[in-house]
């Protein structure tokens, strides 16, 4: 079966990033985007946090037009925390996430976000091979 | 209108990452359970995502400057240092552990749950320490 949704949502992704670009000529990471928004000048802090709301009501109207039901959380709170900072840690440190580098990076060809994304798929796959096989399963 | 579009990007973004599935995170588990019973889906959303993105930017970095700006804010720098390497696979760590990367968990906040709630504050805080980390 053709993955309707996986592509219509990649198109979308892809095209936001286009459009911050074509519009204000920036990078659609949300991990730079959340620390900006924190951190930038006033200036620059507006369209940050509205990008951000934008992607809350984003997913909102995606649940009540299409009427798929939200996806079930069934994790542990600690775990949850502890991945929760060192993705934080990470980003920072790496400069990006999964939009920056895996998005908008790997678009521009860029030989670093080549390199983060190479390295953070497969520490992420690897992760979820040994959560499986010694934890039995997250 | 910087603003405006900060806020119509950020809800294409947003309809797009619950479109594609980012938002469940049993589903990306699934898709980087290689070795196990692998779900392909989120290949798909990664690869219509970079070629959507790559396309687009081949067109629109063509021009002089942004509609409403006056300079496209785009990276320069090249260094493949430790502090990426490291951060890459840190991330990749938290990543793979629940199942969130920083936009998803954002937009997954509408579903109200504390967990997630949890994991953005815990997010929150670990970007300020990586912060430091980098800069010390």
């Amino acid at each position: 079966m053709f993955p309707f949704w996986p592509v219509v949502g990649g198109i979308l992704i892809g095209l936001s990033a286009v459009l911050l670009m074509v519009l204000i000529g920036r990078i659609a990471g949300i991990a730079g985007i959340v620390w900006g928004a924190l951190t930038g000048t006033e200036g620059d802090r507006v369209w940050r946090w509205l990008f951000l709301a934008g992607l809350l009501l984003g997913t909102l109207l995606f649940h009540s037009i299409s009427g798929r039901a939200y996806p079930e959380i069934n994790a542990s709170f600690p775990l949850a925390l502890s991945a929760g900072l060192i993705v934080g840690v990470g980003v920072r440190m790496g400069s990006g996430c999964t939009s920056g580098h895996g998005v908008c990076g790997i678009g521009r060809l860029s030989p670093r976000s080549l390199v983060a994304t190479t390295i953070f798929m497969l520490v992420a796959i690897a992760v979820v091979a040994v959560m499986n096989t010694f934890v039995g399963g997250v | 209108m910087r603003a405006i579009s900060g806020l119509f990007a950020g809800l294409l973004f947003g309809v797009g990452l619950a479109a594609s599935g980012m938002t469940d995170t049993a589903k990306v588990i699934g898709f980087l359970n290689i070795f196990g019973a692998w779900d392909r889906d989120l290949l798909f959303v990664m690869g219509s995502a970079v070629i959507t993105a790559g396309l687009g930017y081949k067109i629109v970095l063509r021009r002089q400057q942004p509609i409403f700006e006056r300079d496209f804010l785009v990276p320069t720098i090249s260094d493949i240092d430790g502090r990426l390497i490291g951060g890459a696979a840190l991330f990749g760590l938290g990543w793979g552990l629940y199942g969130y990367c920083p936009g998803p968990a954002i937009a997954a906040l509408v579903y109200l749950s504390p967990i997630t709630l949890g994991f953005v504050v815990a997010m929150l805080l670990g970007m300020a320490i990586g912060n430091r980390l980098v800069q010390s």
